[in-house]
C-alpha cells in the first residue's frame, strides 16, 4: 500500500481510506454500470442533439469494454480482452457509418435537433 | 495441432469475395451496364445454394477453435436467406433502375450484410454473434440511407442507427456479465458453466435480461419495437423489404443458440420474458396495425405481431415448440417478399404504391396480381390453405402442449384482430373501383418469380409436411431435439 500523504493524523488517514485501497472487480463492475446507466441515460433524456446519442452510443460500448477487461483480468482469460479488441474496431466502424447519416441528414433536413425528427409517425 | 479445415465456411467465403469482385467490377462498368453486377450477385447467390446444400453434413461440424458451427439448421437457415435475397433482387430491379439505386453499392452492401447473417447462423462464439451482428447491421443502416435526397429515408437511417446500436450495447452487456459468470465466450461451454451452476446466479440473470432485451430489440418486439414502423416507412421499398426477412431468420437462429444452447439451463427464467414480450406484441402490434394508412407501415406493425407469435414457440420451450417457431420464421419470411414483391410491382416511376388507397380495385385492373396478393393476406392472417394457417396451428399446438392454454385463447383472439386489417385489403381489392388506372408493367422475370412466391404460399398451405418435417430434421441433427 502507498504511503497517504496524510500519515500521522489518525482522523485524516480514514478520511482517504478509499483512495489508497486496491480495485476490486466490484468497483470496476460499478464504474461499468455507471458509465452504461450515464450513456442510457443520454439516448433516452436527451432531446436536443444528436450527436449526443452518438457520443452516449460510444460510451455505452466503453463501458461493456470496461466489464471485459475487468472480468478478463479477474478471471486470468484472455479471450475478454480479444472480444474488447473487436468491439473497439467496430465503434470506430460504427461511428463512422452514423457521422456519414448525420452529415445525409443535416443536408436535407437542416437540423440535427432530436425534436425534428419527426417526419414518421403514426 | 488442428488442421484448417475451410469447408464449413465456404458459403461465407464466397459471398465475400464476390462481394468484393463486384465492387472492383462495378467501377468499371459504363452505367448502362449495371445489370452485369446484378447478374454477378445472382449468380453468387445461386452458387452459395448450391454449396450450402451439397456440403451439408448429419454432424454438426465446428470450424476455427468452435467459433462457428456448421450444421443442418444454419445450412437450411441460409437457404432460405439465399432465397429471400435473390426474391428481394428480382422484385426490385424496377424499382431501382427508376430510381438511380441500381447502382454496384447497392449489390455490395446487399451482399455484405447477406454475409453478416450467415455469420449470426452459424455463430458458435459471442465475438461471431457479434460480428456478424454489426456486419448485417451496419450494411442495412446504409442501406436505409441509399435514396440520399430522400428526408423520410435519411431520417429513419438514423433511428434506426440509433436503436440498432443500443440493442447491440445491451446485448454486449448481457454477454459481458455471463461471460464474468461462466468464465467463457463459447456457447458449449457457457452451457456447461451455467448446468454445473458454477457461476454467480445474479451475474447470470442479470445478463440474460440484457440479452433477452437486445434480442428483443433486433426483432422489433414490444417494448423494443419503436424503430420497425418508422424504419419500414421511411426504407426504400426493395431495403424494406430485405430488413423484414432474411434478418428475421438470422435473428431466430441467434435466440435459438443463445437462449437455447448458451443458456438452456435459465429456461424457466427466459420463459416467462419471452412471454411478456410475445403478449404485448401480438396485442400492441395487431391493434396499432387497424389503424395504419400507409401499407408498409401496416407491413411493420403486422411484423411485430407475428414475431410475438413466432416468439410462442420458445415460450413452449420444448423440441416441438423450436421447430414450430422455425417453421413460423420460414413462412412469415416467404410470406413477407411476397408482400414487398405486390408493393414494389405496383410502384413505378415517380409513384410509391405505399398507401392502402391504391390496391383498391386491383382485382379490375389485373385479376392474377389480385390473387397473389389475397394469398399473401389470407397468409399473414393465418387462414386456411395458406401456409401461415400451419404456421400459427403449430405454434398454439406447442403452447397448449406445455400447459399454457390461456396464452393460446389470447392468441388466437388477436390473430382475430389481426384478420381485420388483412381482409380490409382484400376486400379494397375486390369490391372496390380503382382510384389509380395505370397498367402494371414489370420484366418477365419479375412477375414468374412472384407468381411462384404465391402459389408456394398456397403449395406450402396445403403439403405443409415437407417443410414442416425439414425444421423438425435440422433440429433434431444439429443437437435441439
Amino acid at each position: 500500500m502507498r504511503q497517504s500523504p496524510a500519515a500521522g493524523t489518525g482522523k485524516r488517514e480514514n478520511d482517504v481510506a478509499f483512495l489508497t485501497m486496491a480495485p476490486t472487480l466490484s468497483h470496476y463492475l460499478v464504474l461499468g454500470a455507471i458509465l452504461f446507466a450515464i450513456s442510457m441515460a443520454g439516448i433516452f433524456l436527451n432531446r436536443k442533439n444528436v450527436i449526443i446519442l452518438l457520443m452516449a452510443i460510444e460510451l455505452m460500448l466503453l463501458a461493456v469494454n470496461m466489464n471485459f477487461i475487468a472480468f478478463s483480468s479477474f478471471l486470468n482469460d484472455m479471450a475478454g480482452q480479444v472480444f474488447v479488441f473487436f468491439i473497439l474496431t467496430v465503434a470506430a466502424a460504427e461511428s463512422a457509418i452514423g457521422l456519414a447519416i448525420l452529415v445525409l441528414l443535416f443536408r436535407n433536413v437542416g437540423s440535427i435537433d432530436v425534436e425534428d425528427l419527426d417526419a414518421l409517425r403514426g | 495441432m488442428n488442421t484448417l479445415n475451410l469447408l464449413p465456411v465456404l458459403p461465407e467465403i464466397l459471398v465475400l469475395a464476390a462481394a468484393c469482385v463486384i465492387l472492383l467490377v462495378d467501377v468499371f462498368l459504363p452505367d448502362g451496364k449495371r445489370h452485369v453486377g446484378y447478374w454477378l450477385t445472382q449468380i453468387t447467390l445461386l452458387i452459395c445454394a448450391w454449396f450450402t446444400l451439397t456440403t451439408m453434413q448429419e454432424q454438426p461440424v465446428l470450424a476455427f477453435n468452435a467459433l462457428v458451427v456448421d450444421d443442418v439448421l444454419s445450412d437450411l437457415l441460409k437457404f432460405f436467406c439465399y432465397l429471400s435475397v435473390s426474391a428481394m433482387l428480382f422484385y426490385s430491379r424496377g424499382y431501382m433502375l427508376a430510381r438511380g439505386l441500381f447502382r454496384g453499392e447497392t449489390f455490395v452492401l446487399t451482399l455484405f450484410s447477406l454475409l453478416g447473417m450467415m455469420v449470426m447462423i452459424s455463430a458458435h462464439n459471442f465475438i461471431t454473434v457479434y460480428m456478424g451482428l454489426e456486419l448485417q447491421a451496419l450494411s442495412l443502416y446504409a442501406m436505409v440511407a441509399m435514396h440520399r435526397t430522400s428526408n423520410a429515408a435519411s431520417e429513419a437511417a438514423m433511428k434506426y442507427f440509433v436503436l440498432g446500436a443500443l440493442a447491440s450495447g445491451m446485448l454486449l452487456y448481457g454477454m459481458s456479465m455471463v461471460y464474468g459468470a461462466t468464465g467463457s465466450l463459447d456457447l458449449d461451454a457457457i452451457a456447461r458453466g451455467v448446468l454445473t451452476g458454477e457461476g454467480n446466479r445474479t451475474l447470470l440473470l442479470f445478463g440474460l435480461v440484457f440479452i433477452v432485451s437486445g434480442l428483443a430489440f433486433k426483432l422489433g418486439v414490444v417494448p423494443y419495437h419503436m424503430w420497425v414502423p418508422d424504419v419500414y416507412h421511411g426504407a426504400p421499398t426493395p431495403v424494406t423489404l430485405l430488413i423484414g426477412t432474411a434478418p428475421k431468420l438470422a435473428a431466430f437462429a441467434i435466440t435459438l443458440r443463445m437462449l437455447v444452447v448458451a443458456l438452456g439451463g435459465l429456461a424457466f427464467d427466459w420463459q416467462g420474458m419471452l412471454m411478456v414480450l410475445s403478449l404485448l406484441s401480438m396485442i400492441l402490434g395487431n391493434l396499432i396495425a387497424i389503424a395504419q394508412s400507409n401499407i408498409k407501415r401496416m407491413l411493420a406493425y403486422s411484423t411485430i405481431a407475428n414475431m410475438g407469435f413466432m416468439l410462442l414457440g420458445f415460450v413452449a420451450a420444448d423440441p416441438n415448440g423450436f421447430s414450430a417457431a422455425m417453421f413460423y420464421s420460414i413462412a412469415y419470411v416467404l410470406t413477407t417478399v411476397a408482400s414487398f414483391g405486390v408493393v414494389l410491382l405496383l410502384s413505378r416511376e415517380g409513384f410509391e404504391a405505399d398507401n392502402l388507397d391504391d390496391f383498391r380495385g386491383l382485382n379490375q385492373r389485373s385479376p392474377w396480381w389480385a390473387f397473389i396478393m389475397l394469398l399473401v393476406m389470407f397468409s399473414l392472417a393465418g387462414i386456411p390453405p395458406t401456409v401461415g394457417f400451419y404456421a400459427k396451428f403449430t405454434v398454439f399446438q406447442a403452447v397448449i402442449q406445455q400447459g399454457f392454454v390461456w396464452l393460446a385463447v389470447v392468441a388466437v383472439m388477436t390473430s382475430l384482430v389481426g384478420a381485420f386489417y388483412y381482409l380490409r385489403i382484400v376486400k379494397l381489392m375486390y369490391f372496390d373501383e380503382p382510384v389509380d388506372t395505370a397498367p402494371l408493367e414489370s420484366r418477365g422475370d419479375t412477375r414468374l418469380v412472384l407468381s411462384m412466391n404465391g402459389l408456394a404460399l398456397l403449395l406450402f398451405g396445403v403439403l405443409p409436411q415437407p417443410l414442416m418435417g425439414l425444421c423438425v430434421i435440422a433440429l433434431a441433427y444439429s443437437g435441439f431435439l
